[in-house]
């Protein structure tokens, strides 16, 4: 029996926080902030989830209740939530050794033994008084009960923010009334099978017969079982994600048709997303290329391929993915569809230092690495970051005038990572 | 093909003496985590030292003491000003006798932002 105890910790409404901590007028305010291109909402304050503006919710269909409650609404700014991000991220680490970061707002705890409700009480304030960010903390003996545990917190405000179900007086009365579909992990697809076999609330499934669960569901459900009976299966990964590959994709302003758009948007994906796994000494063994076409278009017909490619020696090379990405895009491109986004993802990703060049390898694997590190100090140092100074010429020019350039009008400024963007005390 | 670099010249003896240059972060970021940057607009904190166009160092981490200079929200507005806190009133006073100081009410909701801990100034 293992004593690991977890904690997941959640930053609430992030990006709505994130606003907050440097627009005073966005106090106990209303906010929405917009996916890329200002299509949906993708985040929303508190006073916002009360006026029932849903999650997900595309902008247009919310135009009334936006403007009748003075809803401020705002464009992603994913510059400031990540150096936000990093923030808390730095925070936790100081108090707990093992983190691991699950997403841009949440990341998964290995707590010491003596770490109790005031602990995490205590953490919580100094992620809010350091950083202005609140967070909920839910713990469990299992990342399945910390991440349930603080699904409880947020949906319960009288908790204050820390909750450890497995400690709750009414522990089975909660599971009891909570659909299996609420835990972390279950998905329709389960949800359904699981109602198949008679279990439709967390308390049945946690009483369920583990043997039959492995043979109708398979090791994922035993899985999901056992830890939520206080096995812990799921260890910290204290990798971030970001090195499992790095995607670069977003949709365009506009449909776009012709091959040549294509090509200088994916160019650009391509060279953002390298720059990435350069600054972290990885090369891509693997890259990936997609196309899509607007699937809420319904009268429109719909492509959306996708290729992959095995590259022999890997790279991390802007030209030499950047080459390869446009042929890939060649031979999935089909004129006639009105494309909605396209974009790149490069896998397999390997250190630097611990590649193995293959026999048939020249030994400078790739003579244009150093130009690329030179581009990206220049740009690192003289440019701004969303517009580069140096850019390769199938990059294009005048991006801001192009269909596929991201819209976003309604951006914050960059409050932490640019002089010219500082916050201002009119004093 | 074969390819290999070939160093050139003799190692530079001061190679081993390399230092870093100096960080003016160690010296004025304390705690990274914790630490904005904040420009004022106005001359209310002028006999603090604190004019129009400098960018403060905001440590959010340090706890405002009485007396302290410090960035609050008040009334859905930035402002800088002297922290003062008495038995039962707090204050927030301005360091320019042209400036009134604010005495926050009951009904007032003040947030101290942070606590200043330097002023970047260009010098004239």
């Amino acid at each position: 029996m293992s004593t690991h105890r977890f904690a997941l910790v959640d930053c609430n409404n992030f990006f709505c926080s994130c606003e907050r901590v440097f627009n005073p007028r966005l106090h106990k305010a209303p906010i929405v902030v917009l996916s890329n291109n200002d299509g949906c909402i993708i985040s929303r304050s508190q006073e916002a989830k009360n006026l029932g503006i849903p999650m997900g919710a595309p902008l247009h269909e919310q135009q009334e209740v936006i403007q009748k409650n003075r809803v401020h609404v705002l464009s992603s700014n994913y510059t400031l939530y990540g150096d936000m991000s990093a923030r808390v991220m730095s925070i936790l680490r100081e108090e707990v050794s093992a983190v691991e970061v699950y997403s841009i707002d949440e990341a998964f705890l290995e707590l010491p033994e003596k770490f109790d409700e005031k602990a995490a009480s205590k953490l919580r304030v100094k992620v809010l008084r350091w950083t202005g960010i609140p967070v909920c903390i839910g713990m469990g003996t299992t990342k399945l009960l910390a991440k349930f545990s603080n699904h409880y917190a947020k949906k319960n405000p009288c908790f204050g923010g820390i909750v450890e179900l497995e400690n709750h007086p009414f522990f089975n009365d909660i599971i009891a009334s909570t659909r299996t579909g609420d835990l972390w992990g279950v998905g329709k697809n389960l949800e359904r099978r699981l109602q198949h076999l008679g279990i439709t609330t967390v308390l049945e499934f946690k009483n369920a017969n583990p043997a039959s669960i492995r043979k109708e569901l398979g090791v994922v459900g035993e899985r999901l079982l056992r830890e939520l009976n206080g096995i812990s299966c799921m260890n910290l990964e204290e990798i971030p994600p970001a090195r499992k590959g790095v995607m670069a994709s977003r949709s365009f302003g506009s449909s776009v048709e012709s091959l040549e758009e294509l090509e200088e948007a994916l160019a650009n994906h391509v060279a953002r997303a390298s720059e990435r796994i350069r600054r972290f000494g990885l090369l891509a063994s693997h890259l990936q290329v997609s196309l899509q076409t607007n699937r809420f278009k319904k009268e429109e017909t719909q492509y959306a391929p996708t290729i992959g490619h095995a590259l022999l020696t890997p790279t991390a090379s802007t030209s030499q993915l950047m080459n390869i990405a446009q042929k890939m895009l060649h031979s999935i491109y089909r004129s006639g569809y009105r494309y909605k986004k396209t974009g790149i993802f490069l896998g397999g990703l390997v250190s630097e230092d611990s590649f193995q060049p293959s026999l048939f390898d020249i030994p400078v694997t790739n003579p244009r690495g150093d130009i690329d590190k030179i581009c990206d100090a220049i740009n690192k140092k003289l440019g701004d970051p969303k517009n580069p100074l140096i850019t390769r010429a199938s990059q294009g020019t005048k991006q801001s005038s192009k269909g596929w350039k991201m819209r976003s009008q309604r951006r914050s400024p960059c409050y932490t990572t640019d002089w010219r963007e500082l916050p201002i005390a009119r004093i | 093909m074969v390819t290999a670099k070939v160093e050139a010249g003799f190692p530079s003896p001061a190679d081993d003496h390399m230092e870093r240059s100096i960080d003016l972060n160690e010296e004025l970021i304390g705690n990274p985590a914790a630490t904005f940057f904040v420009r004022v607009s106005g001359d209310s904190m002028r006999d603090a030292n604190i004019h129009s166009g400098d960018i403060l160092v905001i440590d959010r981490s340090v706890t405002p003491v009485d007396r302290q200079i410090v960035v609050a929200m008040i009334d859905g507005e930035f402002t800088v000003k002297r922290f003062r806190r008495t038995k039962d009133r707090i204050f927030l006073e301005a360091e320019n006798p042209a400036f009134h100081p604010i005495e926050v009410g009951e009904n007032q909701e003040l947030t101290i932002w942070g606590a200043v801990t330097f002023v970047i100034h260009r010098a004239k």
